[in-house]
């Protein structure tokens, strides 16, 4: 196997003006290089020496980037919400490249995307698939309604946020939000993942209880 | 029967103005009192067998009225009827009468506080069993906190 170069630093798609730069740089670049994005996220350091390389990764940077590329979300749909979401995971959006399985049960699971307005009486049923989920897991609260009670919010029955039942690390605004939306919210959270420590501080549910 | 039959009917019976014509006949409010009495006619005598909807209005310090409406199918008349309550908001239950009255009338209890006597499950139906309040009521404010989240 070919040592990569770590003396080139990995090309970021904000470093090119357009796509003509990109291919000419491409072009250039030794045939070894191409895998150099994926070995910078994978390893701390590159050590190069007479006849080999050798790698330094951490596990935890090790664990983060699987944890990352295999979230699984558990199905929890509410709503109309939950009609963006389940086009999200059909053939057109797809978001299996990311790695994300559905899965119908909380107990395999990672993820729970909370897709629409959740009501006082699915609360305690919100929380309860929530605490059925092994450690580490994240919620995407998804839609309006489930960021703040949307236009529900005044009404006798809606609770003002699930950020009030469970914690939440990424808020994906929109009525509902589109596809897209929730694919930059997915986005989001593999950058909160890939960053996962297991003493950091991690989202907490609010106090707020009007 | 006609729409004209049952107004004159209804006329003779409870001595009440129905006004309308086809399918929407309003009869003017009754007596709780004779409201199962009245139900019990527009079933038999009238034909109304199909059962559409029963809820409640709260016209503030005027007091809950129940608003019910039966339908005859076959003549295609349909009655709209209410009445109004006292400030216990007591009702006679129709569910003797009609099977389907039966989660509607618990629906006016869980959402307005309708006693609906002779009812034989008078519980809630869309809201959790612990609720207080009734949340359609006029007086039920915005913002009304609730019990935190088990």
């Amino acid at each position: 196997m070919k040592p990569p170069t770590p003396q080139i630093p990995a090309p970021v798609w904000s470093e090119f003006k357009d796509l003509q730069e990109w291919e000419k740089l491409h072009q250039e670049r030794p045939e070894g290089d191409k895998a150099s994005g994926l070995v910078e996220s994978l390893f701390d350091t590159i050590e190069h020496f007479p006849g080999g390389w050798l790698a330094v990764t951490s596990t935890e940077k090790l664990f983060n980037w699987a944890r990352k590329s295999s979230i699984w979300p558990v199905t929890f749909g509410l709503a109309c919400c939950a009609i963006e979401m389940m086009a999200t995971f059909a053939s057109r959006f797809d978001v299996e490249r990311f790695g994300m399985v559905t899965w119908a049960s909380p107990r395999h699971s990672d993820l729970m995307i909370v897709s629409g307005t959740v009501t006082i009486k699915m609360a305690p049923m919100l929380k309860r698939i929530y605490d059925q989920m092994p450690d580490p897991k994240w919620v995407i609260s998804m839609g309006s309604c489930a960021n703040s009670g949307g236009p529900f919010r005044h009404g006798y029955h809606v609770v003002k946020g699930v950020d009030r039942v469970v914690p939440v690390d990424v808020y994906v605004p929109g009525c509902p939000p589109t596809p897209e939306s929730l694919m930059f919210g997915i986005l989001k959270l593999q950058d909160q993942v890939a960053a996962f420590q297991k003493t950091g501080n991690r989202a907490q549910p609010s106090t707020k209880s009007d | 029967m006609t729409p004209d039959r049952a107004i004159s009917l209804i006329q003779e019976r409870f001595g009440l103005q129905a006004a309308g014509e086809g399918r929407s006949l309003t009869v003017e409010p009754i007596p709780a009192e004779r409201w199962v009495e009245f139900f019990d006619f527009a079933k038999e005598t009238l034909g109304c067998r199909f059962f559409s909807f029963l809820t409640a209005v709260d016209w503030k310090e005027q007091g809950l009225e129940v608003v019910c409406r039966v339908e005859n199918l076959e003549a295609g008349v349909g009655i709209l009827a209410k009445t109004r309550l006292g400030a216990e908001a007591r009702c006679p239950s129709l569910t003797g009468l009609y099977r389907g009255a039966d989660w509607m009338e618990r629906e006016g209890y869980d959402m307005f506080g309708v006693r609906f006597e002779g009812h034989p499950d008078l519980r809630r139906i869309l809201l959790s069993q612990d609720w207080e309040g009734y949340p359609l009521r006029k007086d039920y404010a915005v913002d009304t906190p609730h019990a935190p989240y088990r």
